[in-house]
Order: structure tokens, then C-alpha cells, then sequence
């Protein structure tokens, strides 16, 4: 697929030209969207780890979050450095590559590679910009479907995601339930917190006061939004810590210096520390997409769509749940997890639920945490006894 | 604590859980609440082969037991029972935790609207033993098992197998199947009155239902 000469920035690269596997689907097998109206031609991009046995049943989704990727246990093309959950996928690490097949996609409304506001439009011959449709978690889990389609894999093991992932999986968990053998939805929720809101309203509204957005169309104009994307980034960053783990780390302490300058310099560390954060965050992520995609959480809430009831969405589930929260994410708190909880109970669905103590906040669950990792495996080791899953053909550690 | 050596007993489990997993009927579908370790989780799915779940107070059992493999959720039973539906499980287990409960005749309630039996286990505060320390020390008993002191114990409903009898009476329980067991977790002898159970029994089994019109 050629595209018009477009700016050369090494996100607009992975956005049109991917160095991961694609799939695209054509005119003929568009993607039908929630807020009505379809995708075509559209993409998705994605990773695999480890073998796809030949009963086809070992395979283990694993959903990212807001500004995650496909790359979670392979160096980034874009920044360089390692997956973002390699601690968590490999050989012999929880999601065991010796003995699963792991996929992980782009999502869609993304800008690696899976169709984004980034895209090419082939109707109007330049990037989506704001044309691009506002998609839900449940299309992305849609178009995670039709790549399982493509992949030839029915049922899958295991959905596993933290945060944005999570409420994919729980999607996954309501539309597909045959599907879905085990799911693993981790500091996530069923739906998305007024505050929560609140937070990603202030992010957009950076975004669009930047005057290099364009009203969208910084890609035609060879401008990009970095200010207003960082400061963004900058506001997220401190939801995904805590207040604990930001004294721990900073406290009051001086960036580079002895005293204050009585300026507006990034005297104190956890500033300076959240400018590095907005501004190795442009580097790698296209503003629209941060548009879109938290756009699509603020709009999920899973018992909205089962007639007010969160138990009604997982009525006659089959499907093993294991739901993990942290003691100090206040993004997406225990009690989230364990509205999820209780109604997977009341729908009489098999789960577990594990709250972790961590000061490490909404980000803990990307983190080497003993807790995480022993419930990963012990909750994957028995799905797997339940599934029968043999190691047939491929090397056991 | 003297654990009479059973036959099968590779789990090392309390000779009680033992007598609660016998009262099991195979391939049903269990609630344990306050699983703790979940080693009657683990023999009730081994045994047993049911599909047993647990609920867990503390977080560090409950992250055992998950790690374990076992379907358990962190919770409290004196507030999270009213989220499962109604008759959803064959059994609903509470072992040795029925003391410990903030209102246990709520928990006994709901475990009978879960389950189609609740089976009840719990130390016997009747025993001659405890009564001797009472009537002779004038201090609250502490003993082998219920080791705590009055001031920092967890346990804060004691009841006796004749209160617990009466409670039976009092929420239109139906018991059908009852033991007291020794400190050996021998079972007195079912031909003796009530009131000598009451007397020798160390915990005491209760399975009960609900007569459903």
C-alpha cells in the first residue's frame, strides 16, 4: 500500500508502515462500529510470542492499555526499549511462551499500525484526523475477534489486560463468552469513573488548546501538538502513581540544585521528572490517538449495555475470571474490582480476586510484583489443568 | 494439636475437614467461607472432584490460595454473602469461622439461601474442659485450640451445641446430620443425649437445610 509523502516521524512510520504482522481487510469485510456506521478498508497490527499448538486451543490474548502496544515482550521499534510486560511473557515467566501462544494487538483508534486517526483516509486521500470514527472498547475487542478469525483460533485460553486492557477483557469476557475460556482483568473497571473522566477531559483539552493541533490536522500541516500532548501525559502520569510512591521517589527534594530559584524552572525532582514524562511521551504517541482512545474508555461501561446490570453481562458465563486490584490505585480502586466481582458472583461465574499491597499505584500491575506474578501463574497453571491443555509438541521448559 | 492419622491423609489437613469432606456428596458445587489456606478447598477438589470456591477475610490467604490454583475471593462473610444468588451451590461451608462472625445468624441464614446445605463446624464452648476453667479459675478459658486471650481474640460469638441447637429452632433450620467430635476428632457417640455431646464434644458438624414449599 503506497501512501502520500507524509512527515517523517518515526510514530508516522509505525502508524502506516508497521514493523509487526498486519492484517487488512479490505472494502469487502468492513468493521462494523458501536456508534454506528463502519470501517473499511481497516488494519490491525500485532505480535505473537511462542507456537499456536495444533488443537489451536493454547493461545492468550493479552489487551493494552491507553498508551500501550503490540510489543510486550519484544524491544520497541519506536523507543527502543523492552516490551512493556516482559516481565510477565516470555519463556518460563507467567504467561509462559514455551507453553502458550501469545497475541497481542494494536487496538484500534491506536498509531501502531492498527487503523487510528493516523491513517491513511483513502476517501479523502490524507490522514483521518478528527474524520476517523469515535470507536469503543467494544469495537476494538470486535476487531481483536476478527484477527483471532483470521488467526484461526476459536476459543482462546486466556483474555489478560491491565487498566484499558482490563475493561477489553471484560468486553471480551460479555460478547464473546464461548470464547473466552479464562479471563484476567487487572486494576481495571466496568466503567469509567466521573473522575476518571474528569482526568481525560483535561488531557484532550490540552491537546486541542495547543495551537500546533490544527484542529486535528497537524500531520497535513507538518506541525505536531507537543505541548499540549505533554502536559496531557503529565497530568495522566501523576493518576498512574501514587501519593506514597511520588514522596518516596521526590518527597521535596531539588532537581540539580541546593535552593529554589524563585523561578518557574522545574526546581523540585517530580517536576522535572514529569517533563521527561510528557516529553518522551510525544516521541512515541500520536496526539489524535490519545483523543480517540480515551474517548473510548469514558464510554465504557459494560452494565449500560446489559439493561443496567452488571451481572446480566456474565449471566450463564463459562469463562474463569481471576480479577486483581492494588491497595493504593486510585485511578481504578479495589472497589472497582469488586463491583466486578460481586457481580461475577452473582452470576454465578467462577472467580478469584486478589487485591495486592503495593504504594505503587495504578501502574503496579506493569511492575515485578512477587503477588502478581504467583496469582498469574497459579491462576494460569490450574485454567490450563481445566482446560486439559498437554504441552504436546512444543518444549517445556 | 493430636491429629488421629487417617488412612488417605497426604494433605495433612485438620481431622475435622476431613469429616466435612466425607459429608460431600461428589461433583457438587461448594462455597467455603473463610477458606483460609484453602486446604479444604483442595480436598474437597481432589476427594471430592467438586467445583469449590472460597472466600477469604484475610489477603494473604487469599493470595495463597490463588497462587495455589483455587478459586477464591478476597471478602467478608458478614457482608458479601448477600451478592450470591440464591441457591447457587449444593453446600455453603463455614469451618470453625462461625465464632468469628460480626452476626453469625445472618451468615447461617444466607449460607441456607445459597446452598442447598449448610454445614456448619465450630468449637464447642460447652466442653467439661472449658467449663472446669471457668468455675475453677474464674477466668476466661484459653485453651489448646481457642488459644487467644479475651482481649485480642478474633473470636467474639462462643456458642455451645446446645445454643447452637436452639439457634437451629429459632431460624427453621432443619438439621439433618449432626456430630460432636473429641479432642482427638473422634466422633462421640451418636447414641448418647444431646447434653453429654454437649458436654464432651471439643467442635461440633452441623449440616442443615431449609424445608422448601
Amino acid at each position: 500500500m503506497t501512501h502520500p509523502a507524509v512527515p517523517d516521524t518515526g510514530q508516522r512510520n509505525e502508524a502506516t508502515h508497521p514493523s509487526s504482522a498486519v492484517v487488512h481487510f479490505g472494502a469487502e469485510t468492513p468493521l462494523h462500529l458501536e456508534g454506528g456506521g463502519q470501517l473499511a478498508p481497516w488494519s490491525i497490527a500485532y505480535q505473537t510470542y511462542g507456537q499456536l499448538n495444533a488443537e489451536r486451543s493454547n493461545a492468550i490474548l493479552i489487551c493494552h492499555a491507553l498508551t500501550g502496544d503490540q510489543h510486550v515482550a519484544n524491544v520497541n521499534p519506536v523507543t527502543g526499549k523492552s516490551g512493556w510486560w516482559d516481565t510477565m511473557v516470555g519463556p518460563g515467566k507467567p504467561f509462559d511462551t514455551n507453553r502458550f501462544f501469545v497475541i497481542c494487538s494494536n487496538v484500534l483508534g491506536s498509531c501502531l499500525g492498527t487503523t487510528g486517526p493516523a491513517s491513511f483516509n483513502p476517501a479523502t486521500q490524507r490522514p483521518y484526523a478528527l474524520d476517523f470514527p469515535v470507536v469503543t472498547i467494544r469495537d476494538m475487542v470486535n476487531a481483536q475477534a476478527r484477527l483471532m478469525d483470521h488467526l484461526g483460533i476459536e476459543t482462546i485460553f486466556c483474555v489478560a489486560g491491565g487498566s484499558m486492557g482490563g475493561m477489553q477483557v471484560l468486553e471480551w469476557a460479555a460478547s464473546y463468552p464461548q470464547r473466552v475460556f479464562a479471563a484476567m482483568p487487572i486494576a481495571t473497571s466496568a466503567k469509567h469513573s466521573a473522575q476518571n473522566i474528569a482526568f481525560h477531559e483535561v488531557g484532550r483539552q490540552a491537546v486541542m488548546a495547543d495551537p500546533e493541533w490544527r484542529k486535528g490536522r497537524y500531520l497535513d500541516e507538518g506541525t505536531r501538538p507537543e505541548k499540549g500532548l505533554a502536559v496531557a501525559r503529565m497530568a495522566a502520569h501523576i493518576t498512574y502513581l501514587s501519593e506514597q510512591a511520588l514522596h518516596r521517589k521526590f518527597g521535596r527534594n531539588f532537581q540539580d540544585r541546593m535552593a529554589p530559584t524563585f523561578s518557574f524552572d522545574a526546581d523540585f525532582e517530580v517536576e522535572s521528572y514529569l517533563r521527561y514524562q510528557g516529553r518522551s511521551f510525544v516521541e512515541r504517541f500520536d496526539a489524535n490517538s490519545y483523543l480517540f482512545l480515551t474517548r473510548a474508555m469514558d464510554y465504557f461501561d459494560l452494565a449500560k449495555d446489559h439493561g443496567g446490570s452488571l451481572a446480566r453481562a456474565f449471566s450463564g458465563s463459562k469463562t474463569r475470571f481471576c480479577v486483581m486490584s492494588f491497595t493504593s490505585d486510585w485511578l481504578f480502586p479495589t472497589r472497582d474490582s469488586r463491583a466486578i466481582v460481586h457481580a461475577l458472583n452473582a452470576a454465578g461465574a467462577s472467580v478469584s480476586f486478589v487485591e495486592i499491597e503495593t504504594d505503587k499505584g495504578h501502574d503496579a500491575f506493569l511492575l515485578e510484583l512477587p503477588d502478581l506474578f504467583n496469582t498469574t501463574r497459579g491462576f494460569i497453571d490450574s485454567a490450563a489443568r481445566a482446560k486439559g491443555l498437554t504441552i504436546s509438541g512444543v518444549r517445556t521448559s | 494439636m493430636t491429629l488421629i492419622p487417617t488412612q488417605d491423609d497426604h494433605f495433612n489437613a485438620r481431622v475435622d475437614l476431613h469429616h466435612l469432606a466425607a459429608m460431600v456428596a461428589e461433583g457438587s458445587r461448594v462455597l467455603d467461607v473463610g477458606c483460609g489456606d484453602g486446604t479444604l478447598l483442595r480436598l474437597l477438589a481432589e476427594k471430592r472432584d467438586a467445583d469449590a470456591r472460597g472466600i477469604e477475610l484475610s489477603q494473604s490467604g487469599v493470595n495463597e490460595c490463588v497462587a495455589k490454583g483455587l478459586s477464591v475471593i478476597q471478602g467478608d462473610a458478614d457482608s458479601d454473602l448477600v451478592f450470591y444468588p440464591d441457591q447457587s451451590f449444593d453446600y455453603v461451608i463455614l469451618s470453625q469461622t462461625l465464632q468469628a462472625m460480626n452476626r453469625p445468624r445472618d451468615v447461617v441464614e444466607h449460607m441456607l439461601r445459597i446452598g442447598r446445605y449448610a454445614i456448619v463446624s465450630f468449637p464447642n464452648f460447652g466442653h467439661w474442659r472449658i467449663r472446669l476453667q471457668l468455675l475453677f479459675s474464674g477466668r476466661m478459658p484459653v485453651t489448646k485450640n481457642l488459644s487467644y486471650s479475651w482481649y485480642e481474640t478474633p473470636n467474639i460469638h462462643f456458642c455451645t451445641i446446645d445454643d447452637f441447637t436452639s439457634l437451629c429452632k429459632e431460624i427453621d433450620a432443619k438439621i439433618e446430620h449432626a456430630v460432636a467430635l473429641d479432642r482427638f476428632g473422634i466422633p462421640v457417640r451418636t447414641d448418647l443425649p444431646r447434653s453429654l455431646w454437649n458436654f464432651f464434644g471439643e467442635q461440633a458438624v452441623y449440616v442443615l437445610s431449609r424445608e422448601r414449599r
